[in-house]
This record gives C-alpha cells, structure tokens and sequence, in this order.
C-alpha cells in the first residue's frame, strides 16, 4: 500500500483521510443521501399528521383549502419546478467546466428560490395574517376570509390552517437554508473553485434543492386542491 | 461460514510494552487544539468528559427523590418538586447520556481504528456533532434553572399541552437540537462503515462491535427526526393554542403517543445496542475464544433495528388504540425478543469452550449477561397483552427498563470503559479495587431494581411522590441499594484519574486481545491512527487461546 503522504500530492482536493478522490466522493454522495432519508422521516411526522386530520375532518381540510389561492400556489410550484430545472443546468455545466454558466445558473436558481418566498409571504401569508386567518388565540376570520367564520367547526378549520402554516413553513424554512449555502457557492463559483474535478459539492446542493421541491410539489395538492 | 482454517497461519503479533513518545493526547497541548479538534479520538474524549458530567447530574436528581421515597409520606419533596425530579433523571440520562454513552464516546474512538481508517468519513460533522450536544446541554440548564420540567420524559398531551405549568417549550426545543447530534453522528458512522474500510476488510470479517454501531446508526438516521417533529409540534401547539394533541382543543393525543413511540421504542435499541458490540468483543477476548455464531450475532442486530420500528405500539395497550393493532403488537414484541435472545445463546456458547480470563472488563460483561436477560424477559411479560393492563404504570415497568437501560447498557459502557481505557489513555488502572468495584454495581443495582420489580407487582405505581406504607419496605431496600450503586460509580472516578498520573504504562495490547486497535496502533494511539494503512487477511476474533495478559 502508498503511504497517505504520497497519495496527496496528487490531488489538492483530497482530505488526508481519505485514500483516493473516488472514496470521498462516494463518501459525501452517500452522506447526502442519508441525510435526504433523515429529511424524510422528518417531513414524514408531518405527513402522518396531515393524513390522520385530513381524514378525520374532511368538511374542515375542504372548507380550509378553498380559501387557498390555486393561481399564487400554482404560480409558485412553476417558479419551483424552474429552479430545479436551473439547478440541474447548473451540475451539468460544472461536470464539462463551464464555470461561467454555472455561477451564472446558480444566481438564477437564488433568484427564483427568492421569488418563491416573497410570493408565499406577500401574496399567501400576509393578507391571511391581516385578516385574521391565525390559529389559536387570534383566530378570526375577516375580510376576504369573513365567510370561513360561518363554518361550523371553527377549531378543526385552525387545525388545517396551523397545518398548512407549521408544513409549508417548515419547507420554506429549508428554501432558507438552501439560500445561506447558495450564496456562498455563487461565490466560490464566481472565484473559480469548481469543475469537473471538484463538484461534488454543487452536485450535492443540487439533490438537496430537488429534495425541497419535491416536497413543494406535495405540499401543493394536499393544501391547495382539496376535493 | 467464515472457516476455521483461515486461523491457522496467524500468529499473534509482537507485544509493544512502551508507550509512544508522539500520541494523540500529547503532540497538541492547547485549548483550541482540543476545542477545535477534528481527530475523533479527541472529540470521543470531549464526549466522555460531558456525557460523564451528565450522568452525574442525572444521577444527582435520582439521588434526590431516591430519598422521598424512603418514607410513605411525601415529606421531603412536593409533589410538583418530585415530579420535575424525575422529570429531569429521565431527560437527562436518556438524551444527554444513554443515547450519545456508547456510540459518541467508544463509537466515536473505536470505529475508525477498528476498521483501519485515519478519521471518520465527516470529521468538521463530528465535532459539529459534539458542539450541538453542548448547544442542548445548555438549553438543558437552562431549563432545570428556569423552573424545571414536569411532564415526564414522554411529554404525553394534554399534560405536556394542557395542564403543565414548567417550561415545556423550551423543554421540546431543548430535545429537537440534542436529536440532530445523535442523527449527524449516526449519518458519519453509516458512510465511516460503508467506504473507509481498510483493504480485505470484507463486511464478515468486520469486528462485531462496528455491526452493532452500523444497526444503531439506522435507527438514530431514521428514527429521530420522528420524534424531532412531534415533540416541536406539541411545543408549538402549546404556544399557539392548537390541537393536534391536545383533547381540549380538539387533537388526539393518542396520535401523540404513536409518533412518540415510534421513535422511542427504537431508541431504546440506540441505548442498547451499542451496548451488545461492546458485550460481544469483551466476551470473546476474556474467552480467548471466536465468537459462537459471529453471522447470527451480525444480522441480529440488523434484525433488531429494522422489527424494532414494528413494535412501538405495546407502550400504548391502554391507550385505547385497537384492540386488534395490541394483538399484533404484542405478536411483533414477541418477535423483537428473539434476535436478543440469539445474542445471549451465542454469547454463552463462546464462553462454553473458551478459557475465561476474570479480568475487569469480563466481570461487566458477565454482569451486563445476567442484568439483560432479566430486563430483556420482564419486557416480555410487559409485552404480553393481558399481563401488561395491571402492569402498566407500575414499577414494574420501572424495574424492567432500569434493568435493560442500567443492568445492560451502563454495564456494558462501563465494561467498554474498562477494556479500552488503556487504548485510550496508554495506562492500565488497578485490577483489584476496579474489580471489587464491578462486584460492588452489581449487587448496588440488584439492591435497587429488584425489589421495584415486587413493589411493581404488588401494584404500586410509579411516579408518585407519597405511597400507600406496606410498599415501604421495597422503597427502603431500593433507597439503600441506589446508596451501594451511587459509590459503585463514583470509585471508578477516582482510580481512572488516578491512573493517568500513577498507573502503569498499558504497553500497544495489555488484554492480548485481537483486532486492529490493539494489533496494529500504539496506546495511545498515533494522531494518524495507522503507519501504514493496514490490509485485513482474516477473519475477526482470529483468538488461539495462547494469547497472554500483561496486566
Ligand atoms: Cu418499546
């Protein structure tokens, strides 16, 4: 066997516990991975609650998701759906070292991810805060949302909207955190850092992003299309 | 089958008698080369010193109310005081030291050495790991500061939702960052095992004790982010006034119990596990002895964290869940036993045949035999659908998992301790009063658990400051035993401390065990662990029964 000294010159990019380039890049793919199965279990509390009020207090969870705006849900699902397509575009561009590109779709994958939060906050949840749709102490529907107090089960129609604000917030929470490690991948891009030798990186942000919207793409039919 | 030919040609190593002039503890002296360290042999030093430190004061709350219950009356304590008391013994221990004993402090040492790798997979994720746990750690002082908490470690609605008057967000907040130490250490281990293998070390020649790590790390990966997400969702439904679980406002809470125990059913494996690696090591180095069934042992423990995440629903038979989802539960409880008790077969058939050596480490591991089997068959009779319904909520329940939490997993940690405290400090503590120590946890924890089990059978119930006076009797024995057993653990203190600056210099493989940590490192071990990347040509526990002690 090479002693580990030798082996290190060769790459710049090889952490000294590692034999060779290969097995820590397997590594980190399959740190990522179990980290999505861990994301998984997470949402999946969520999910589980969701599934046993949604059956429980079908009138409520109908009631609750007409009120939802299919248009700004929609809208935001294909400002989503786009940033993954950017972000794939991004993970090709570094693999063949098109390192403009690819800080250039890094920006544009931000920008979307950025859309998509001011949407669901200016046009989802503000006016909802506005008018009163807040479970709990201050629930009380008015305004636009004045006809959801005729409702004859007020507390299940809080529960679907604690729901909706705990889940969708809690997603929202993970586009945030996707925001704090892309902007200092733009960075790191813009100054040249990565390429078909060092990607990993990019290519494990990517499976995160796409992770997050597809938890969106879920997310969007059980709140916004409830028949 | 591994077979037995492959022994043959190996010959027990040179024995290293000195200590290395350059190790892991001396070549850095600074605050930061520690603090900031990214070796995992030093962040499993940072482990044992704050899951020590939390073990006492878990033990400190226990000691308290131990004293309550000497007398019927509630004299000493109020009921509200009594219930934070144990409130706090079981947050504590279970997060702050069962969860991270084994598989953050010997785990966290061991795993790289015994499967010839320099680091685990995600060194900055493991110390980060650590820094999380002291981020919990002093949310978790904060809290008991700040009124305490009096839910019970299970935070079941609506007394957690509903009627408790103590901090119980912060509480949650406090056991949702503790979780992702223990998620991130168990996603480092699962990618350390599959791809920083040394060269031959195929999956069957790899030391049980890692086999053990790589089911626990399972658990931990999936398990925890349930439990991370119900409790925040109860602490936030407290805030907002929403039921989700709480009756008064709607919720279910039943549907709190089975997102709890769906995690803390297999937790309870996270805090046994780890637990049997160590066991199955200790056995076969003081047998001198292959382990009996070394394939059985490997998939038991696979087997044991994949049933385990079937069988949530026998802590809840009087919950009102379905009658027909208890039978089926009980079934699966039934089933979870066996791979256990696969375990503990094969452990007896190493020692049968093996030269047993009576050396510390063995004393524990005997001891942690005999305190499992009966925490391990008590929590069948709990697991039998009709015997649990008087049984529930009585100490004899608290009796059982006292037995597999304290009788299995403190034994063993402390039976790994023991084995590799030369390993891990290069020095060799004193046999004789580490011995009559081991004798003294043993009978202190028998003292203070077994007659739980009669005071529970006799139907007291737990978790009640005051209790009718014919059950004094138990609670006094077990007052005194919780004595015997508060001593037991703290001489080990003393003469671990001691033997940093007097004891004898341990030399590379004092046991005269086998395995790459003692085979090919120095005690203490190199920064790099390894010279050289070893290559594996065996199988594991390649034991001849010629291999000598130098203790
Ligand atoms: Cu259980």
């Amino acid at each position: 066997m090479s002693s580990a000294a030798d082996t290190h010159e060769h790459n710049p990019h090889l952490a000294h516990h590692f034999e060779t380039i290969e097995q820590q890049e397997e590594a980190q793919s399959m740190g990522m991975w179990l980290f999505l199965a861990q994301e998984f279990m997470f949402f999946g509390g969520l999910f589980c609650a969701y599934a046993v009020w949604r059956f429980t207090y079908h009138d409520a969870w109908f009631e609750g998701s007409s009120h939802l705006s299919t248009f700004w849900g929609g809208l935001n699902t294909i400002v989503l759906l786009l940033s993954s397509y950017t972000m794939a575009m991004g993970v090709y561009y570094c693999q063949i070292g098109d390192t403009k590109r690819l800080t250039n779709r890094l920006i544009m994958t931000l920008g979307l991810g950025i859309v998509f939060v001011a949407v669901k906050l200016q046009f989802e949840w503000f006016p909802k805060f506005h008018d009163g749709v807040v479970p709990g102490q201050w629930w009380g529907p008015a305004g636009h949302y004045a006809d959801m107090a005729a409702f004859p089960e007020q507390g299940h129609l809080q529960l679907f909207y604690f729901l909706y604000y705990v889940m969708t917030g809690m997603h929202a929470f993970h586009m945030l955190i996707g925001f704090g490690i892309l902007i200092p991948l733009i960075v790191m891009s813009a100054m040249g850092k990565f390429g078909p030798q060092r990607f990993m990186a990019i290519l494990n942000f990517g499976l995160y992003w796409h992770f997050v919207d597809i938890v969106w793409v879920f997310l969007f039919p059980m709140f916004y299309l409830v028949t | 089958m591994a077979n037995a030919t492959t022994t043959d040609h190996i010959d027990i190593p040179e024995r290293d008698y000195a200590a290395p002039a350059v190790h892991y503890l001396n070549w850095q002296y600074t605050a930061s080369s520690w603090l900031l360290t990214l070796d995992h042999k030093r962040i499993a030093i940072l482990y044992l010193i704050t899951i020590s430190i939390f073990f006492m004061v878990g033990g400190l709350f226990a000691t308290i109310f131990r004293m309550e219950l000497l007398t019927p009356e509630g004299d000493l304590l109020n009921a509200d005081t009594y219930n934070k008391m144990f409130t706090l013994h079981g947050v504590v221990m279970i997060f702050f030291f069962l969860i991270p004993s084994i598989p953050a402090v010997l785990g966290n040492f061991l795993l790289p050495l015994m499967i010839g790798a320099k680091d685990v997979a995600f060194p900055r994720l493991n110390l980060f790991s650590w820094y999380i746990l002291i981020i919990g750690g002093t949310m978790a002082v904060t809290l008991t500061v700040t009124g305490g908490l009096d839910t019970g470690w299970t935070f079941y609605s609506p007394l957690s939702t509903h009627f408790a008057n103590t901090n119980v967000f912060l509480a949650a907040l406090t056991v949702f960052v503790t979780g992702f130490s223990s998620i991130l250490t168990g996603l480092n281990f699962l990618v350390t095992i599959h791809k920083m293998r040394a060269p031959g070390l195929t999956w069957f020649r790899l030391p049980l004790f890692i086999w053990a790590i790589y089911a626990t790390s399972i658990i931990q990966i999936l398990g925890t982010p349930v439990v991370a997400i119900t409790i925040l969702l109860a602490g936030i439904e407290r805030v907002w006034g929403v039921g989700i679980f709480d009756p008064y406002l709607g919720g279910d809470p039943v549907l709190f119990q089975h997102m709890f125990w769906f995690y803390s059913h297999p937790a309870v494996y996270i805090m046994i596990l780890p637990g049997m690696g160590a066991i199955s090591e200790i056995i076969a180095c003081f047998s001198r002895n292959r382990v009996f069934g070394y394939e059985f042992i490997a998939f038991s423990s696979v087997a044991i964290a994949i049933i385990g995440f079937l069988v949530w629903g026998h802590h809840m038979y009087v919950s009102g869940q379905s009658m027909y989802a208890g039978y089926v539960f009980s079934i699966l409880t039934m089933i979870v036993a066996v791979p256990s008790a696969i375990k503990i077969f094969n452990w007896t058939a190493t020692l049968y045949k093996g030269n047993v050596v009576w050396a510390t480490p063995m004393l524990y591991a005997i001891g942690f035999i005999g305190l499992f089997a009966i925490g391990g068959a008590t929590g069948l009779f709990l697991g039998i659908l009709g015997l649990d319904v008087p049984l529930h909520d009585t100490y004899f329940v608290v009796a059982h998992f006292h037995y597999v939490m304290v009788g299995g997993m403190v034994m063993a940690y402390l039976a790994g301790l023991h084995f590799w405290w030369p390993k891990m400090t290069g020095k060799m503590y004193p046999q004789l009063p580490a011995q009559v120590c081991a004798v003294v946890i043993f009978v202190g924890f028998n003292l203070t658990f077994f007659p739980q089990f009669l005071a529970g059978w006799m139907g007291m119930p737990r978790r009640y400051h005051s209790y009718h006076p014919d059950f004094q009797i138990w609670n006094v024995l077990s007052t005194a035993g919780a004595g015997v057993l508060g001593v037991g653990f703290t001489v080990p203190v003393f003469y671990f401390l001691w033997s940093l600056f007097y004891g004898k210099t341990a030399g590379s493989n004092p046991w005269g065990a086998r395995g790459l940590e003692w085979e090919q490192c120095t005690s203490p071990p190199d920064p790099h662990n390894f010279h050289h990347t070893p290559v594996v040509d065996h199988i594991a526990y390649p034991y001849t029964g010629e291999e000598t002690l130098s203790v």
